[in-house]
C-alpha cells in the first residue's frame, strides 16, 4: 500500500474522519496528503468547519417523540 | 414561475427543526417553542386555502410563525406589573459601591460570539432544506441523528460507498450554502 493518496481518496478519508470512522493509518496518509495538496487542505478546513457548526449546542432539534406527537396532532386535524 | 403546493403531511418532517430553531432564539423556552410550532401548523392547516402558491411552503409557514411569536410577546406583556425589571447594583460578595466593577468588559468577546451563534440553527436547517430530498435525509440521519453507516445502508438499500458519495455531495452543498449565508 502506497503512502500517497489520490485527491478523491483523501476527500473520502476526510469525510469519514468527520464521523470518526477513519482508521489511524488512513489519517496518517490523509495528513501526509494535506502537506502538499492545497485543494484538499481547503476542503478539509471547510469540512471541519461544517462539522463544528453542526455540533454547536445552539443547533437544536426536536426529539423524535415530540415530533411524532406533533405529527399525530396534525394528522388528526387533517382527517377531520 | 412554478406554483408551490402545500403538503401538510410532510410539514413536521421537513420544517419542524427549522421552525424550532427559529422560535427558540426568540422565545427561549422549549415548551413555548413547541406550542407555538404546533399552533403554527394547525393555523396553516386552517388557512390552507388562502395559500396562493407564490411563496414556498417554508416562507409561508414562517410568516404564520412570526405572527404567533408576536402574539406570544403581546400575551406576556399584558402582565405588565410582573414584567418590572429590578436592577440590583450591589450584591453581598462585593464590598463598597464600585461602579467600575459593573461596567461590561469590552475584551470579553464571548457574549458577542454567542449572539452570532444564535441563528446558526436556522441557517443550517435552511440549507438542509435546499438539498435534494435523499441527500438531506441521509445527511440528517448520519450527521445529526448519528446513525451507523450500516443502519442507513440497510434502510435505503445502498452500499457504503454509495452512502459516502451522497454524504460527500451533501457536505459540499452544505458548506457552500453556509458559506454564502453564514460564515
Amino acid at each position: 500500500m502506497s503512502i500517497k493518496l489520490e485527491c478523491h481518496e483523501a476527500n473520502h478519508v476526510c469525510d469519514k474522519n468527520q464521523y470518526k470512522e477513519a482508521t489511524f493509518w488512513e489519517k496518517v496518509r490523509l495528513n501526509i496528503h494535506l502537506i502538499y495538496c492545497r485543494a484538499c487542505r481547503q476542503y478539509t478546513a471547510r469540512n471541519t468547519k461544517l462539522s463544528k457548526a453542526i455540533k454547536n449546542p445552539k443547533v437544536k432539534t426536536i426529539s423524535v417523540a415530540d415530533k411524532e406527537a406533533l405529527q399525530e396532532k396534525l394528522q388528526r386535524e387533517l382527517s377531520k | 414561475m412554478p406554483i408551490n403546493e402545500l403538503d401538510p403531511t410532510k410539514w413536521v418532517e421537513s420544517y419542524s427543526d427549522y421552525l424550532y430553531n427559529y422560535t427558540i432564539v426568540r422565545v427561549n423556552d422549549h415548551e413555548i417553542a413547541q406550542d407555538l410550532i404546533s399552533e403554527t401548523f394547525l393555523a396553516g392547516l386552517k388557512s390552507k386555502n388562502n395559500f396562493k402558491g407564490e411563496a414556498t411552503e417554508r416562507t409561508w409557514l414562517i410568516s404564520i410563525l412570526k405572527r404567533k411569536i408576536i402574539d406570544h410577546y403581546r400575551k406576556i406583556n399584558s402582565n405588565k406589573g410582573k414584567a418590572e425589571v429590578r436592577m440590583q447594583y450591589t450584591d453581598e460578595d462585593s464590598e463598597g459601591d464600585w461602579l467600575e466593577e459593573k461596567v461590561s468588559d469590552p475584551f470579553d468577546k464571548t457574549a458577542e460570539d454567542q449572539m452570532e451563534n444564535e441563528e446558526l440553527g436556522t441557517a443550517i436547517f435552511g440549507c438542509l432544506d435546499g438539498l435534494p430530498d435523499k441527500q438531506a435525509t441521509i445527511f440528517r440521519m448520519k450527521t445529526i441523528d448519528g446513525f451507523d453507516t450500516e443502519a442507513i445502508c440497510n434502510e435505503f438499500d445502498i452500499t457504503p460507498s454509495n452512502l459516502w458519495v451522497i454524504i460527500h455531495r451533501a457536505r459540499k452543498a452544505m458548506a457552500d450554502c453556509l458559506e454564502t449565508n453564514w460564515f
